[in-house]
């Protein structure tokens, strides 16, 4: 991976950062902390992995993508119209009557949504029923899911995760946004999930735990997960909660609430300085 | 009355439609949670291993597997026991099935009380109430064999969430050899005068024969299959009501939020008329054999012949 490609990776998330941040300050209700910690998962998907076409969301060889913790549709919003399945203008109708961008990604209404989310833990069965209908058809069309940590906690996600592992899915990749906050405060604190690496091992996936905001490891971890045989791979992404600016960074009130206007302007100013990095 | 040719449990005539369909159509997949010999999905398997994935006692996985096949481009077959399917994974078959509204379809066996001996936690006596509450999700109870492998035709050939119910024990073929099952569209076996009885699933055949015990007693009582719950055929509702002026519903199931509940949301709307529902009535099943639990439940032919009278006697009040 040459750096001129990383460097255009990275400075992809930092415009969708200030895309969301705009769009949730626009909007005054959504989920800020976790659409942040996975900018940098998303935008390695979307602009480096994920065998797509914006102007054809149904082409028969597209891989899957499911955001299972889908709280975080301000990111896939951002990340779909950047990737161009919409114009960025339509941004600014998240949650608004007759919007396309649901609080909640709605499949029956915005190409590039796989499937309807926001109930969590439920994403991982629907992409294993997914991987399972590309192994029958013996495609090479690859699965990928988003998950949160706290999302973790849902029984369904370790049904699935023996699903997965029992039906040898080595088309499915799962990437957790391991960034320790939920609704009520610390993951660990709330509801223990870890050793979360260990967890997956143990259900059978191929496990990396990577730095899920260093590009490099992400590009190298997504191309490694399509070496794996035989079984499905897991890539817990240590994240920061907000990543992007101080005003949002580890602040477990920023799980549900966006940015005020002093905020989003030192936000886009920290975003702005850091092109020059 | 109809004579009773033969024989068959509903699961069954569901197995044997899923290998037909299977034959038929190679983008049909079968999923089930560990109960495949009781829901008869395993005759799917046996003809069709690699299309068959037991997903292990995981039911809201289950629904979810289900969801993603059907994005994947297959025709996905989910099933469990009743109470399994529309309980433990109601909030699945709500967001990954009916939100998204894919083409998902929830075959559910062993419902109401005829389970018998595995007693109450396993007889489910309100998966219609809680299926029929979701958008876009279409609601099944055949009454019998053939008409059992003409919904799995039907269901397999309509695009979105469908739920259909089949029962554990051998019931009666009653509909008529001529008979075309069709979503939506109810049955009229005997239009009736004084009173009409309308049932679904096994409690058909009961109707069928309390037709018969209020022939003796004078009442003309008519009898409908409604083995669509939802959609309703109000239009049958309506009619049946302003024929015989008064109504009998019949079901294996509770009646608050079943059919008794839909015909009484039907009729209090557009055709209100004197209404007696025949069904469980807030309550849980318990163990016993299960003709012995249709009595203990007031869901014989008798107690529908009751039913009738005291419909007939609303009407003249």
């Amino acid at each position: 991976m040459n750096e001129e490609t990383l460097k255009t990776l990275r400075d992809r998330a930092r415009r969708i950062r200030i895309d969301i941040l705009k769009m949730l300050h626009g909007s005054g209700s959504g989920h800020t902390g976790g659409s942040l910690s996975a900018t940098d998962i998303m935008t390695a998907l979307y602009f480096y992995k994920l065998k797509h076409d914006p102007k054809n969301p149904d082409w028969k060889g597209r891989d899957c993508f499911i955001l299972s913790k889908g709280h975080a549709a301000p990111v896939l919003y951002t990340t779909l119209a950047h990737a161009g399945y919409f114009a960025t203008d339509e941004l600014c109708t998240l949650r608004k009557i007759g919007s396309r961008l649901q609080g909640h990604p709605d499949s029956k209404y915005l190409p590039g949504v796989e499937i309807s989310t926001g109930s969590l833990g439920q994403g991982l069965s629907v992409a294993c029923g997914v991987a399972l209908a590309h192994k029958l058809d013996k495609a090479p069309n690859r699965v990928y899911a988003v998950l949160g940590d706290g999302e973790l906690q849902e029984g369904q996600i370790w049904e699935a995760a023996m699903t997965a592992a029992h039906y040898k899915l080595d088309n499915l990749c799962i990437l957790v946004d391991n960034n320790g906050l939920q609704i009520d405060g610390p993951v660990a604190k709330v509801m223990g999930v870890e050793p979360i690496a260990d967890k997956w091992r143990a259900f059978g996936w191929d496990v990396q735990d990577i730095d899920g905001h260093d590009m490099a490891q992400l590009v190298a971890a997504l191309d490694k997960a399509e070496t794996v045989k035989a079984r499905p791979t897991a890539i817990v992404c240590r994240t920061v909660k907000g990543k992007g600016s101080k005003c949002f960074e580890g602040k477990v009130e920023f799980h549900g609430t966006t940015p005020s206007k002093d905020e989003l302007e030192t936000a886009l100013k920290e975003l702005d300085e850091a092109v020059c990095k | 009355m109809s004579q009773p040719q033969q024989k068959i449990a509903t699961r069954d005539a569901y197995g044997d439609a899923l290998v037909a369909l299977g034959k038929k159509r190679d983008d049909v997949v079968v999923l089930d949670a560990d109960l495949s010999g009781s829901t008869k999905t395993s005759k799917f398997a046996k003809a069709y291993p690699d299309r068959f994935f037991n997903i292990g006692i995981a039911e809201q996985d289950m629904m979810g597997t289900a969801a993603g096949l059907a994005i994947g481009g297959k025709l996905p077959f989910a099933s469990t026991f009743a109470v399994f399917a529309t309980g433990r994974a109601w909030e699945q078959i709500r967001q990954s099935v009916c939100y998204p509204n894919l083409n998902v379809k929830v075959v559910a066996s062993h419902a109401g009380v005829t389970v018998g001996e595995d007693g109450g936690s396993h007889q489910s006596l309100e998966d219609v109430a809680v299926m029929r509450v979701i958008p876009n999700m279409t609601v099944i109870v055949p009454a019998d064999g053939p008409e059992t492998q003409q919904a799995i035709e039907a269901v397999a050939e309509y695009k979105g969430p469908c739920y259909v119910r089949v029962g554990r024990n051998k019931v009666p073929t009653i509909c008529p050899e001529n008979y075309r099952f069709k979503i939506g569209k109810a049955h009229v076996f005997h239009e009736g005068k004084d009173v009409c009885i309308i049932a679904t699933g096994l409690m058909v055949a009961e109707a069928l024969k309390a037709r018969d015990l209020l022939k003796a007693e004078g009442i003309d009582a008519g009898v409908i299959n409604m083995s669509t719950i939802k959609p309703l055929d109000n239009d049958a509702v309506i009619a049946a009501a302003k024929r015989c002026g008064a109504i009998v519903t019949a079901e294996e199931h509770s009646i608050i939020g079943g059919l008794g509940g839909a015909v009484a949301e039907a009729l209090s709307e557009s055709a209100p008329a004197p209404l007696v529902r025949i069904g469980t009535r807030d309550q849980f099943g318990t163990s016993g054999d299960p003709d012995g639990l249709l009595k203990h439940y007031k869901l014989s032919a008798e107690d529908i012949r009751e039913g009738a009278k005291e419909a007939v006697k609303k009407k003249k009040r």
